[in-house]
């Protein structure tokens, strides 16, 4: 049990964050409740799916700058394809921009694999070029989201769990969906042996580099979901990436992903998103300005990964 | 068994050479493995164990030479390829994943659960758990796991390199035990240790490695020990450095340069102490891991000691920064020169670095002063610059020089050398004894570790040795040859270490 307590600490710890937020805006705002909670999951979808698609790299031992550029992609490429598209095709359609995420990211992780450059060298080139795509089959925002798409989104469940946002229904199956089974799987345990020693990795037989390729394309997997939710949210393909790729970043370092590989999990980064959210949203409701709310989102995060570094340290020397 | 099974090896590799740019590591390595046989695999520090041991398993490709694997010629492109033929090896380093619970392990290496719990409690590894984070265990745990991980693939040939070298007593016994039962049900064994009490104990042959080539195959029989000795050391190459004499071994007087009291670190050092004379070198010989990395970073400003005292010239001093030390005059040369040196600068740049690097020295650079005392230290040190630019693009040996000439440049009055001479050509090794020895007699002190004690006769006055966190021994260099410092550095032969926790 304490084993299990001590395992899950830093997600335990971000929950408990979570809820003293949550309360607080509730102190701030008496009106913040069921509807807040529904737009701040929906505000939140990208952002997770982006942390998500981060997460993965990451723990591999890896990292990839390209997953707004990603989002991008598959957002204007499901909404273009979607604007003259009936309802039944347009499923077929989400698909194959899911499939289009799977590509982008095993080109990626493969140019990383392949040619040994440094993979925030190639993410870097691939930022620059999955943008170029993107432009290229968007010149500016447009395009159409199936009307099932946009409803997948809007409002809660109904019935007796009717207050939980279908944002946050989504975001719970869709990416369990997608990890729950690799993490489970010998491709998971390979991820997490890669990230945290390559070498020894190699010694108990893992194949290192097709290793390293699945977690890119699982994170272009992420990628895509991310780029379909945008444009379930906005109705619209937008081919400029939003600010997510630091966003990721900032959710994976927060929730408790270690940068060097090997350790943490996507619910950490996750819960980390929507807290950040919730923060922007606090500041938001204190009507503090804009360009400060930056930098206490920056401060707090600081903070937290310094109080939970100690945390840990304390936890080593025991 | 059976007279066909005796004639095929399960092992045998013939006329490996490999090797790495122009440092030949291995020149005509040989080594034959019977079904049924424990074979150690023994060489001095830089003979080519560690190459020849990634080539059998598979890690690095020989440049010629073969190996077969029960008769049939062995493609071993892999550890992967290495495991499917029968050979599991369990390496020096823990190949257990740090941020992985065992269980989790386990199954990625495909390595069955119940035979390794058995072997877990054959080795006599008590409260172990499968969801342990591997990380979290110590060291000596992991080797035993680790071992106990490749005897559950049911290997037909097993590599063990230093495998009892982090083990506690207690558990050395139970992990030789289980070894040598291997060998009686035919399967066969390479061992590869740096004790000789295990392998006489343990192995049925030795085969001997001396700078990259297979020198002897002994079969062990009591008193062995010594011709082993003397097969490994060969008849000394030809260091070329001076005789001993002239001054070396005086008694030195007056002050102290350096006083060391009684440093303890952690459970690296305990009460270390000894005193460097102005002049003199002192040599300190130590296995791998007896706390002299732990000596040489406290000495250079970059670890504090728990306790203890350190005097330069009689007044005693305390590093909170390595250039605390360098201000107190001692320059510390580390063995892995990736670690002193900008590899992407130049030669003139890395050696005008410390003395220009101060704080106080700030702002314009004398250009022209600096530039003579590069090239005074470039050309006392005889540095091959022809390969301009770079200082990666230097051979090891040139390299070395630069770490040593950049403190000529800087000044200094005590010179820390850690294992200097660490993969360095034979040729650079006589340059550098000579300037070892040309410092000192003009006023420098030099505290000299080395791996290689061939070198202590050669470069230094008085050595000690140092095991397990303590000094256990000094010597005259005058009054000493390599198997009594092998002795006293595996803590054998000397008083000091009698009641001592080996």
């Amino acid at each position: 049990m304490t084993r299990q307590v001590r395992k899950h600490s830093w997600n335990i710890g971000l929950v408990a964050l979570l809820v003293l937020l949550l309360g607080v805006t509730k102190l701030i705002q008496p009106e913040f409740g069921l509807s807040g909670i529904e737009s701040l999951s929906r505000a939140a979808l990208p952002f997770a799916f982006a942390a998500a698609a981060m997460a993965v790299v990451v723990i591999v031992g890896g990292i990839d700058l390209s997953v707004a550029s990603m989002m991008a992609v598959t957002s204007v490429t499901a909404a273009v394809l979607m604007e003259h598209a009936s309802g039944g095709s347009s499923v077929a359609i989400a698909f194959f921009a899911l499939l289009v995420g799977v590509a982008m990211g095993a080109i990626n992780g493969s140019l990383v694999v392949l040619t040994k450059v440094p993979d925030i060298v190639v993410t870097l080139a691939m930022l620059f070029v999955w943008e170029g795509v993107a432009l290229l089959i968007l010149k500016a925002p447009g395009g159409a989201a199936a009307d099932w798409l946009t409803a997948a989104v809007v409002g809660g469940l109904g019935g007796a769990v009717g207050w939980v946002p279908k944002a946050l229904i989504l975001m719970a199956v869709c990416i369990a969906a997608v990890w729950l089974p690799v993490k489970h799987s010998k491709l998971g345990l390979s991820i997490y042996a890669t990230g945290s020693d390559a070498l020894a990795a190699f010694r108990s037989g893992v194949a290192v580099g097709r290793t390293r390729i699945a977690a890119y394309a699982i994170a272009g997997l992420f990628s895509a979901l991310g780029g379909l939710s945008l444009t379930m949210l906005t109705g619209i393909g937008e081919p400029v990436p939003g600010p997510y790729l630091l966003a990721s970043v900032a959710a994976v370092v927060l929730g408790g992903v270690a940068l060097g590989g090997g350790r943490g999990g996507l619910l950490g980064p996750i819960i980390a998103v929507l807290i950040l959210r919730l923060i922007r949203l606090m500041l938001t409701l204190m009507a503090v300005d804009p360009n400060v709310t930056t930098i206490v989102e920056g401060t707090i995060m600081v903070i937290v990964v310094m109080v939970g570094g100690l945390f840990t340290l304390k936890d080593r020397r025991r | 068994m059976t007279a066909l099974e005796q004639a095929v090896p399960l092992l045998e590799a013939k006329g490996v050479s490999k090797s790495f740019g122009t440092v030949k590591a291995l020149t005509d390595a040989s080594l034959r493995v019977n079904a049924g046989e424990i074979v150690a695999l023994v060489g001095a520090n830089g003979a080519g164990k560690s190459t020849f041991v990634k080539i059998l398993t598979g890690a690095l490709r020989p440049d010629d030479g073969h190996v077969t694997i029960r008769g049939s010629e062995a493609h071993v492109g892999s550890p992967a390829e290495a495991r499917r033929s029968g050979l599991v090896p369990v390496y020096q380093e823990p190949s257990l994943i740090p941020d992985l619970d065992i269980s989790d392990n386990l199954r990625l290496g495909g390595v069955p659960q119940g035979p390794f719990l058995h072997w877990v409690n054959e080795l006599g590894l008590q409260g172990v758990r499968l969801d342990d984070m591997v990380g979290r265990l110590p060291l000596a745990t992991l080797r035993i796991l680790d071992l106990a991980k490749a005897l559950a693939c049911g290997p037909d040939l097993l590599l063990l390199d230093e495998m009892t070298a982090a083990l506690p007593t207690d558990l050395v016994e139970p992990a030789l035990q289980v070894v040598r039962k291997q060998a009686e049900d035919g399967r066969g064994v390479i061992f590869i240790s740096h004790r000789f009490s295990e392998i006489a104990e343990l192995c049925d042959r030795a085969s001997v490695l001396r700078d990259g080539a297979t020198v002897g195959d002994l079969a062990i029989t009591p008193g062995v020990e010594d011709r082993v000795v003397e097969m490994m050391l060969g008849a000394g190459v030809d260091l070329g450095a001076q005789s001993p004499g002239s001054g070396r071994g005086r008694r030195h007087q007056g002050r102290p340069r350096l006083e060391v009291g009684e440093i303890a670190l952690g459970n690296k050092l305990s009460d270390v102490s000894f005193e460097l004379f102005p002049g003199e070198v002192l040599g300190l010989v130590a296995l791998e891991g007896q706390g002299q990395d732990e000596l040489f970073e406290v000495l250079s400003g970059q670890l504090r000691p728990d306790r203890g005292a350190i005097l330069v010239d009689g007044t005693p001093v305390s590093f909170r920064h390595p250039a605390d030390a360098i201000a107190a005059g001692l320059a510390y040369v580390p063995g892995d020169r990736a670690e002193a040196l900008l590899m992407d600068r130049s030669v003139h740049d890395n050696i005008a670095l410390p003395f220009s690097a101060p704080l106080r020295r700030w702002g314009p650079l004398k250009m022209r002063r600096e530039r003579a005392r590069v090239t005074n230290a470039v050309n006392r040190l005889q540095i091959d610059t022809r390969a301009r630019g770079e200082v990666r693009r230097l051979s090891g040996g040139n390299q070395q020089k630069v770490t040593i000439g950049r403190w000529l440049a800087a000044g200094f009055r005590t010179l820390l050398l850690f294992d200097p001479t660490r993969g360095i050509d034979v040729r650079t090794k006589r340059q550098i004894y000579p300037l070892v020895r040309q410092l000192a007699e003009q006023g420098a002190s030099i505290l000299y570790y080395t791996s290689e004690l061939d070198e202590v006769p050669l470069a230094c006055d008085r050595t000690l040795v140092i095991f397990n966190g303590r000094v256990v021994a000094t010597f005259a260099a005058s009054d000493t040859d390599e198997p009594t410092l092998i002795r006293a550095a595996y803590g054998l032969a000397s008083r000091d270490v009698d009641g001592e926790r080996a």
